[in-house]
């Protein structure tokens, strides 16, 4: 129910800065994940919503209500561990109305708030089976009851998918959206996983190194990745080290690629002989039997061929040495071979162009 | 050449005939040295039993002590529990970096060995220079109350270091889950992390039972007219070894075969029925918790537990260092250093201690390896495996002194063996469980897929202990052997009852203390002085060796 909102929140361990004067408000009944690399301080930062934590300076408030002071037991929250972390000397029931149990409910009470969780996350089997007895899916689904039994209005889930099987997980992911908007809860989810965010987000913040890089829709931090680190995080994407060599007519900047080749880019705001990085995402890429030279055509050698089902990844080194990936989809016929020499067309309404990374590319790309 | 040799060996490990071999001699070693004749000796005296029982005076004198003994031990390991938890608490997840000092300190009663500790809390508590001083009289005489202070005080480091360790392992992740959920941080305590923690109580509780049922030089020491098992059969041994030796057999024989069946039957009832016993979780006051969960409330318990140990523990152990001071300015002190008069005796006892100690530890690691491989990788199958890890406790919850009677029987009734022979054997099987208890859980903790991922890299089993087990463990073996030496050092019951040649330190100065050799306070301040010191000492290279391997 609640709206989520953390204010210049910062999190030290010793000289590791976890969070770093993070911002971000999370709106009412929305499903929101934080999705980033291993270590860049997601768990942190839901346990510090979570109140396990406490922040080294900023503030927290859930529902309009600073919470800095308030302990985790009075947040109103639920929290589901990667290992769920079940407790392994209660039944699956037992573990479910702990928490009604522990606010001082009656057994009559605790029991009928035990169902009707149950009845939400589908559970009916089993009840009386130790942690250690049920399989991950059942844990997850005890894990998730157990949270909504104690009267969560806030769910939050690190990883919660992680030690399932990919079927079950892309099952379960659903139901536990569905969940919260049935309930109307707010949910924050925490993954690395990007097409698990994609799938069933509302919105993501994208977080790399202790802070937010981006804050957006799927479909805008897809379409409009505001950074070469969003780009590459969130789907995939070419990368390809120029300079600016000057404007045309239409306003659009050109660009000498490595070794001469100049392209033409959307984005006018770079001035004349600045570092720049050109960004495309493998799908916009055309490469066909048959493409004449022109403008924004390149060529090169495909070196690799995966099949993906519905779509085809090719892996072409350019004449420049640079390597691009091209997705096409299957059906499209016109397939090429291995070592054939090919021509690749960048069509100029798909580029997109960040300036030169200040670290260099490698380490902007690197997820560490 | 060792490395021919090592090959040897390793291609020979891999034969199934070896490893049958290896574990089943160290199956009959245990049973041979260390399980049966602590077990057995009494019944080949058992006919002497009807000595005694002519006597009912004599046999409610002994059934007197013997309940003495159990309502001790059991009320001391329940006593330690009580205070020992939230000590452990406070060093597992204090945040003060003093904690680390006082984890330390936390283990000097358990290193000083008990007699030096007991002639301590002696001086401490009824002593004229103690205590006392500051009352006008002694508060606590010689009696069964200054004997609940004994072992309250050298079983309570036991629970602190079980406690503690068991606390760090535990996945703090369950308490957080209970605090999401709406429990305060008593109730998350009470209903979550202690019915985890369920089965280290226990382990506690047995050891702190067990030292406790078995200690004998330090009791007599502080007993005075007071009487437990220990007590009385050593007595008895004064009282009648030389003038009626059928009755004292018959005595001692009794009141042995007593406590060994009940510290038996008590420690099979709480291994078998303490994983059982459920402990509900009934109704919770979210109120009068929460109020307990306060800052305020976790400060008030620190404070209290600290002067606790530092008041009722700390203190009282460490006293006769204070007397041990006033001596050095003295003649006493130059009379110790050249070992004149009754000191030549004194640095042969400690030079007979120390040896007997050195010799039971090496013992212990080559016969206690493979029992403790066998316990940790179910090499028996699984059911005997968990049955000899049973057996493998007996000689820690059988009191000493009981023990030796029955080992000493045992062995001198068929064969004339040396005493020195006798003590060795009769220290071994008393140190026995605390090395391989502590060997097998550190190879527990060795994910067996470690081993057989060596093995399918293609070491024999003899290449994965060496390369595998052992660097893994190494840490865990030489605190296991400074336990077993320390154990050895500090044991007087069994001492005594084999041999009344031989004198180990604690055994001496049970002697100077009880005034069978005429030594003064002085002498016998300084004597247990130097046996703290040599105990620091220790204690300092166990810190060491335990503080490497925590960074692993
Ligand atoms: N209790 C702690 N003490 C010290 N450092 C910590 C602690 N918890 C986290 N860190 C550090 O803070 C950083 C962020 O950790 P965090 O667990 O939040 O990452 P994460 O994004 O959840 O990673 P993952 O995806 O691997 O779970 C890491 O560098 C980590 O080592
Ligand atoms: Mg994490």
């Amino acid at each position: 129910m609640p709206e989520v909102r953390v204010v210049n929140l910062t999190k030290k361990f010793g000289n590791i800065t976890a969070v770093d004067n993070v911002t971000l408000t999370i709106r009412d009944q929305e499903y929101f994940s934080l999705l980033g690399p291993s270590g860049c301080g997601k768990t942190t930062l839901l346990r510090l919503i979570a109140g396990l934590i406490e922040p080294t300076s900023g503030e927290i408030y859930i529902g309009d209500k600073l919470v800095n002071d308030v302990p985790p037991e009075d947040r109103d929250v639920g929290f589901v561990f990667q290992t769920f972390a079940l407790f392994p000397h209660m039944t699956a029931w037992n573990n479910v109305i702990y928490g009604p149990k522990v606010k001082g409910f009656d057994m009559k009470q605790a029991t009928t708030v035990g169902h009707e969780v149950l009845e939400m996350v589908k559970l009916h089997e089993r009840l009386d089976a130790y942690p250690g007895e049920l399989s991950g899916g059942m844990m997850q689904r005890v894990a998730v009851a157990r949270a909504l039994a104690a009267g969560a209005q806030l769910l939050l889930m690190d990883e919660a998918l992680g030690q399932l099987d990919a079927k079950v997980r892309n099952e379960i992911r659903y139901e536990i959206r569905k969940m919260a908007k049935d309930l109307k809860l707010t949910g924050i989810h925490v993954t690395h996983d990007q097409s698990e965010a994609m799938a069933i987000s509302d919105r993501i913040a994208v977080m790399r190194k202790g802070k937010i890089l981006q804050v957006g829709t799927p479909q805008e931090l897809y379409m409009n990745p505001d950074s070469i680190f969003v780009a590459h995080f969130i789907g995939e994407s070419n990368f390809l080290e120029g300079y600016v060599t000057g404007k045309n007519k239409e306003g659009n900047i050109i660009i000498e690629l490595r070794e001469g080749t100049k392209v033409e880019a959307l984005n006018g705001s770079f001035s004349e002989g600045s570092n720049v990085v050109l960004s495309m995402r493998p799908e916009t890429l055309i490469v066909e039997h048959g493409l004449q030279e022109g403008q924004n055509v390149v060529s090169g050698v495909v070196e690799r061929i995966t099949f993906e089902g519905s779509s085809i990844r090719y892996e072409i080194r350019l004449d420049n040495d640079e390597m691009v990936i091209a997705i096409k989809p299957t059906l499209s016929g016109d397939w090429l071979e291995v070592g054939e020499r090919t021509k690749v067309f960048l069509p100029v309404e798909y580029t997109r162009v960040f300036p030169y990374p200040e670290t260099g590319l490698k380490e902007e790309l690197s997820v560490a | 050449m060792t490395e021919r040799i090592t090959e040897t060996l390793d291609k020979l490990s891999s034969r199934n005939v070896v490893k049958y071999v290896v574990y089943a001699s160290a199956i009959i070693i245990f049973f041979s040295l260390i399980f049966i004749p602590p077990i057995a000796g009494i019944f080949l005296k058992w006919d002497n039993i009807q000595f005694i029982l002519e006597q009912p005076a004599l046999v409610n004198r002994a059934l007197g002590a013997i309940q003495n003994s159990f309502i001790i031990a059991l009320t001391v390991a329940a006593l330690d529990l009580i205070a020992g938890i939230p000590m452990a608490w406070l060093i597992a997840r204090g945040k003060n970096r003093w904690l680390s000092i006082i984890d330390t300190l936390a283990d000097i009663p358990f290193i000083i060995p008990t007699t030096a500790l007991g002639y301590s809390l002696l001086l401490f508590w009824s002593g004229s220079g103690g205590v006392s001083a500051l009352f006008g009289e002694s508060i606590v005489s010689t009696g069964w109350l200054l004997v609940m202070l004994l072992h309250f005080t050298f079983s309570f480091p036991v629970v602190v270091r079980v406690m503690v360790g068991a606390l760090l392992d535990y996945k703090v992740e369950f308490e957080r889950a209970s605090r999401t959920l709406g429990a305060a941080p008593f109730t998350a305590m009470r209903t979550v992390t202690f019915p985890v923690l369920r089965p280290a109580m226990i382990s506690a509780f047995i050891l702190a039972f067990a030292r406790s049922v078995s200690e004998t030089g330090a009791t007599i020491v502080v007993a005075g007219v007071f009487e437990n098992g220990s007590v009385f059969i050593q007595n008895i041994k004064t009282q009648f070894a030389v003038s009626n030796p059928a009755l004292y057999n018959g005595a001692v024989v009794f009141a042995s075969f007593i406590l060994i069946t009940v510290s038996v039957g008590i420690f099979i009832t709480i291994r078998l029925l303490g994983p059982k016993l459920k402990l509900p979780l009934k109704r919770v006051r979210p109120q009068t918790e929460r109020k307990l969960s306060y800052k305020t409330a976790e400060r008030s318990r620190n404070t209290v537990i600290l002067a606790v140990f530092f008041a009722l523990i700390l203190l009282p152990s460490l006293f006769v260092a204070l007397s041990a001071f006033e001596a050095i300015p003295t003649p006493t002190f130059t009379n110790a250093i050249s070992g004149s008069g009754i000191w030549s005796d004194y640095w042969q006892s400690l030079l007979l201690s120390y040896g007997v100690g050195g010799i039971v530890t090496v013992l212990n690691i080559i016969i206690g390896l493979p029992a403790a491989i066998i316990i940790a990788r179910n090499k028996a199958g699984k059911f005997m495996s968990s049955i000899f890890d049973l057996l493998v406790n007996v000689p820690l919850v059988v009191p000493s002194i009981a023990l030796g009677v029955s080992l000493g029987i045992f062995w001198t009734s068929s064969l004339a063996l040396p005493d020195f022979i006798l003590l060795v054997l009769a220290h071994l099987a008393i140190t026995y469980p605390y090395f391989v208890r502590s060997m097998a859980a550190a190879v527990e903790r060795i994910s067996p897929d470690m081993e057989e991922a060596s093995r399918t890299l293609g070491a024999k089993p003899l290449g994965v202990f060496r390369t595998i087990v052992f660097p893994l463990t190494k840490y865990s073996m030489l605190s296991g052997a400074i336990m077993v030496f320390t154990r050895s050092v500090s044991e007087t019951g069994a001492t005594l009852a084999v041999t009344s040649k031989l004198q180990t330190a604690p055994v001496l100065l049970v002697n100077w203390i009880k005034q069978v050799v005429p030594a003064s306070q002085l002498d016998i301040a300084l004597a247990s002085g130097f046996l703290v010191l040599f105990s620091f000492i220790i204690l300092l290279i166990l810190r060491l060796v335990v503080g490497r391997e925590e960074k692993y």
